[in-house]
């Protein structure tokens, strides 16, 4: 299904809103939204909030034969998938722009930047090693799924414990994680992604857009980092120029975000480290807070509201007394309301005779409905306001038809008149 | 790789050259008579060819048709006989398809699509002979190719790989520099304006190094375009020669 297409004045809106440093949600330039991660029952199954943005990940491992040019080292499997559960304008199966460029940029940043110790996955080298395939689903598109999707995705790292295995001479034995305690995968550092959105062919930038502010960003700028300020991965997309000057600076904005959110996964996985521990319940149902139906609560965003000019009360206190409302209708006739006296004919006939016509004619049309219901049905009734020159008599059968006729050809009537002809 | 040293101690690399050295650069435009623009490129050991139709009407889908603007669309391939050992998936593999979106993203920023509503530029790349820097030799074939269709761009697009060995920044890196973990900057650049049209980089880096290792990538990409101008100049003056008598 196409995404419905973001109309003008809101595009515009939003684009003025940045100019004066403003967003939407009420954050400030460089602030990230309310980051909140949670883990299923299961090791390696992890949930991240970033605002509304929801995404899961989980990591699984099996035992496969190695690369033939890599024999010693194990292998790391990455996959985003971008369901229509996220948002409507993701189709379902095909590989969108967008999923390769989510894909690519998740296995760039955590692949390339040898986070995981590949060689400690190896079983027997040459033919048994550990394939770790991380599987991210984005569960709720409302912008920056690539940071919600690479922090998922490394907490997950962190929180798998893959089964233990032993070797006797040709046999290898994988122990469930009952038999033997799991053991965790050996993490170097933990690189995280930080998207930079540019406005403006780059005069503006924001940190961590929002849905709405994807649609009427120029570019995006992703830096990957850990907190040792190492860069793992960068890559601009979008038709953006980029200078220098802004990319050492969004680099610079880089490393204080990744060191706050490294420590607030490294919080997320000490809490949940302890909640096992101490036997609590814990998984993704508990995670959810109980909230009942019938209570209706949403969020407060804090907007700031120093320099409002206008204010809608003030507005409504100086506005005028509303105009006159129009007068009740007027019975002429019985069955017949009349409300106003309708506007000028504006159907291009503009003799000034028409006009002085009109009026008399709508008065003499009401003289007509009483003589008509007078009459009876076979009078013959001349219809004096027709445009036509002949005034065509038809056969008294059809006398209704020829008055409706005539009312939808004259245009100088109001709407009740015409109707009350089509009644009779 | 263990053993191969890719900056010796008098400041050499494998292939001989100095740190900020380009590889032998070699070009050709108007190879394809069909075509409205075609170029051919040799960076060292990695050939590339680059073709662009267009501008034309929009193909295919009319959903694509853009009123105020031309689309461009871009295809990256690689020949199977291109890599040591034999390509089984020429082009649709995810990293084909990255590489076309990053042609797409840096060539709309270079033309100027406003000049053609409601057309379409179509630029297919494909290399012969991968031995490095793959994207930044197709950016450069690819610049040629749409020069010799004779579309209007703002500026030269040139693009150079540059990795970080030893604190040193090595400029347009070859395979063997590229492999081992080497961290390698892929930068497209509009030399005049100095615009980064795409940044890419993989592999660890530390921050401080980085505008060092861009400095270098940006040097680079001005050597790249002198030698691109070069390369025009000289093919204009042959076209023109029989027109001159």
């Amino acid at each position: 299904m196409k995404d419905t297409p973001l109309s003008n004045c809101e595009r515009d809106f939003l684009l003025k809103a940045i100019e004066e440093k403003k967003r939407l949600d009420g954050r400030q330039t460089y602030d990230y939204r309310k980051m909140k991660i949670t883990f299923g029952t299961d090791y390696g199954c992890c949930f991240v909030d970033l605002g509304k943005t929801r995404v899961m990940a989980q990591v699984s491992g099996e035992l496969v034969a190695p690369k033939e040019n890599r024999p010693n080292e194990g292998i790391m499997f990455f996959n985003i998938e971008l369901s229509p559960m996220a948002s409507p304008a993701f189709e379902q199966g095909r590989q969108s722009e967008l999923s390769v460029k989510l894909n690519r940029q998740l296995e760039r940043c955590l692949r390339n930047s040898k986070c995981i110790d590949t060689e400690s996955l190896c079983v027997v080298s040459g033919e048994k090693v550990w394939q770790i395939r991380v599987d991210v689903h984005m569960l709720n598109h409302d912008g920056n799924l690539m940071d919600a999707a690479s922090i998922a995705a490394i907490t997950a790292l962190c929180h798998f414990k893959r089964p233990d295995v032993s070797i006797q001479g040709d046999e290898v034995t994988v122990y469930s994680a009952e038999e033997r305690e799991p053991i965790p995968l050996s993490i170097y550092h933990m690189p995280i992604s930080v998207s930079f959105s540019f406005f403006q062919q780059g005069t503006y930038l924001l940190v961590d857009p929002c849905e709405r502010e994807e649609r009427v960003m120029d570019g995006l700028l992703m830096i990957a980092m850990n907190k040792h300020r190492e860069i793992c991965s960068i890559q601009s997309s979008g038709g953006i120029m980029l200078l220098k000057e802004q990319v050492m600076r969004c680099s610079k904005i880089a490393s204080v975000k990744v060191s706050e959110i490294t420590e607030l996964i490294s919080k997320a996985l000490e809490n949940d480290k302890r909640a096992r521990k101490a036997g609590g319940r814990c998984g993704f149902a508990e995670s959810m807070p109980q909230e009942r139906i019938t209570a209706l609560k949403t969020d407060e965003t804090s907007v700031e509201m120093t320099d409002a000019s206008e204010r809608a009360n003030d507005i409504v206190e100086n506005a005028e007394v509303p105009p006159q409302t129009v007068p009740s209708p007027v019975v002429p006739a019985p069955g017949v309301g009349q409300v106003g006296q309708g506007l000028q004919n504006t159907w291009g006939l503009e003799e000034e005779e028409e006009d002085g016509d009109e009026e008399e004619e709508e008065q003499k049309m009401e003289e007509e409905q009483d003589e008509k219901e007078d009459s009876r049905e076979g009078d013959v009734v001349e219809i004096s306001d027709s445009e036509e020159e002949e005034v065509v008599i038809l056969h008294p059968e059809t006398q209704d038809k020829s008055s409706k006729n005539a009312a939808s050809s004259s245009n100088q009537k109001g709407a009740e008149t015409s109707k009350q002809r089509q009644k009779k | 790789m263990a053993g191969l040293e890719l900056l010796s101690d008098q400041g050499y690399r494998l292939d001989g050259r100095k740190a900020t050295e380009l590889r032998k650069f070699q070009a050709r435009m108007g190879v394809f008579a069909q075509a409205d623009g075609s170029a051919y490129l040799e960076q060292g050991n990695t050939k590339a060819l680059a073709v662009v139709y267009g501008p034309h009407e929009v193909r295919g889908s009319r959903s694509r048709i853009r009123h105020d603007r031309a689309v461009i669309n871009c295809q990256y391939s690689m020949a199977t006989f291109s890599t040591a050992e034999r390509k089984r998936r020429p082009h649709g593999d995810r990293k084909s398809t990255e590489m076309s979106l990053h042609l797409k993203q840096t060539f709309e920023a270079a033309v100027m699509t406003q000049l053609y509503p409601r057309s379409q530029i179509d630029i297919y790349v494909k290399i012969l002979q991968s031995d490095g820097g793959n994207y930044s030799v197709c950016v450069n074939a690819a610049t040629l190719a749409v020069i010799d269709a004779g579309i209007p761009m703002r500026d030269y697009v040139c693009a150079c790989t540059v990795g970080f060995v030893d604190e040193t920044p090595l400029a347009d890196l070859c395979y063997a520099e590229e492999g081992g973990g080497v961290s390698s900057l892929a930068l497209a650049l509009l030399p005049r304006g100095g615009q980064i049209a795409l940044l890419q980089m993989d592999a660890r880096l530390h921050q401080d190094h980085l505008e060092a290792l861009m400095e270098a990538a940006m040097t680079a990409c001005k050597g790249v375009s002198k030698v691109l101008d070069q390369v025009v100049r000289q093919h204009l003056q042959e076209a023109s020669v029989p027109s001159a008598e």
